[in-house]
């Protein structure tokens, strides 16, 4: 474990600015927001991680265990992946009513044709 | 996960980054388990591998799978800002104590020490995730219950009420239901997992106290069953099962429960969402509380979700519907006009 010390982090943070890229690069709206939830679960790994003990046991109450993980990141992200899923179908339905209204989910192709009308 | 996150920023086709995006949520689940967390590891292969892939890829099917090339410019410029920031952030770990050591502030907070110490004792429920999701954070989720909602009603106005405004088109079983004859033996056998799924959502919901499990959880688990019965089905059938005015009514249902055993606190004596006031004895009076306002968060997470993928399906089947009365009905029509 000595190992992963600060490479977990490292990890992490290669994750999130993959999903960082995949979200300031692409010009496909739905991959867009494949990017904001790669980036999204890797902020969820990190947070979790950082709740972690070494040799730290699930935090629920068992005889003869003394160490646990920290619950509060639990908390914190078990609502946050609820709420994140809602807000990605919310942006999934304004994707799909884009691609009714425009014809595309490219988002040059759009530019151009709010400055055509 | 390194090499499928490059992968999925690599692929031009959106149908395999979507999948490729399913299988890096159900290992950051496997991840979570391994880090202590059983609770988020439950809501992560629930929602990141099973709701979250079908809401991509339903959105796919209306949008097509391809991307255009584009011009090399902007993604060098996103690699240059990507790798700026990610080089500060690394700077900016250094600093950080290392996973899993038990000194750092994290640990030895003494807010950590409280819940981790004197909760299961102060409280009687041996979980610590539950009773600080629903009690010590009682107002935090009751604020994230109703972001969820506002979420659920979201999606109903923006693809929701389409299906009804050309509902004279569809009648059930219009569209042709391939599937239904083509996958007789995933249905059949599908079709027996779902009571299994259901059993164990209400098992989750109502054993939170004591194993990992809560409204959250068990709110996602029933939508997953509810969805798979669609997929298996066809939307037709599924809302005919539990039809989509019900869900409607389930979204606000479930956030007044929480919102009533806050208030009925108040009318009690107490503090909003301070349960000790429910009951003669303070710990049971808190056991209500929790069990109820988990009570009220699974049905709000069940409604939402299930009435999202509901709306997804239904704005997916309007368009095959439109592609096929469009392949048909205008050609004739269309002759007398030219």
């Amino acid at each position: 474990m000595e190992f992963l010390g600060l490479f977990n982090y490292w990890v992490f943070v290669v994750l999130m600015m993959s999903g960082f890229y995949l979200f300031l690069a692409s010009r496909n709206l739905i991959k867009k927001v494949i990017g904001l939830n790669l980036f999204q679960t890797s902020v969820f790994i990190f947070y979790i991680s950082t709740g972690k003990v070494s040799g730290g046991a699930v935090p629920i109450e068992t005889p003869g265990i003394l160490i646990y993980s920290n619950p509060l990141p639990h908390v914190l992200i078990l609502t946050a992946i609820v709420v994140g899923v809602a807000s990605t179908a919310i942006g999934l339905a304004l994707i799909l009513r884009i691609k009714d209204d425009y014809g595309t989910v490219e988002e040059d192709e759009i530019d151009a044709q709010d400055v055509l009308s | 996960m390194l090499a499928i996150a490059i992968a999925t920023c690599a692929t031009r086709n959106l149908f395999s980054a979507a999948m490729l995006f399913g299988i890096f949520s159900l290992i950051s689940a496997s991840l979570f388990v391994v880090l202590d967390a059983a609770d988020v590891a439950m809501t992560e292969a629930a929602v990141g591998a099973g709701v979250s892939t079908i809401l991509m890829l339903s959105t796919l099917a209306a949008t097509g799978y391809r991307i255009q090339r584009r011009p090399a410019g902007r993604q060098v410029l996103a690699i240059g800002v990507s790798v700026v920031l990610g080089a500060a952030l690394i700077y900016g770990t250094l600093d950080m104590p290392k996973v899993g050591d038990p000194i750092s502030p994290v640990q030895t907070n003494p807010i950590a020490k409280r819940y981790i110490q004197v909760s299961p004792t102060e409280t009687g429920i041996p979980n610590m995730v539950t009773p600080l999701l629903a009690s010590y954070r009682g107002f935090d989720t009751f604020g994230e219950t109703a972001v969820v909602f506002t979420a659920g009603i979201g999606v109903l106005a923006l693809i929701g009420r389409r299906r009804r405004r050309n509902g004279a088109l569809l009648v059930p079983n219009e569209v042709p239901e391939n599937s239904a004859q083509r996958h007789r033996v995933l249905r059949v056998s599908g079709k027996q997992l779902i009571p299994f799924i259901l059993l164990y959502a209400c098992y989750v919901q109502a054993h939170g106290d004591y194993g990992p499990g809560g409204g959250f959880q068990a709110g996602v688990i029933f939508a997953s069953g509810l969805m798979l019965y669609m997929l298996l089905l066809g939307i037709d059938e599924a809302e005919r099962i539990i039809s989509p005015k019900v869900l409607e009514k389930l979204i606000a249902v479930g956030l007044l429960i929480y919102g009533g055993i806050g208030l009925l606190d108040i009318l009690q004596g107490g503090s909003f969402l301070d349960y000790r006031t429910l009951s003669h004895n303070p710990q049971h009076g808190l056991h209500y509380g929790i069990l109820g306002i988990e009570l009220g968060v699974g049905i709000t997470v069940t409604a939402v979700i299930t009435s999202i993928v509901f709306c997804f399906a239904g704005h997916l089947r309007s368009h095959i519907v439109e592609r096929t009365s469009q392949a048909e009905i205008p050609s004739p029509k269309e002759t007398p006009a030219s």
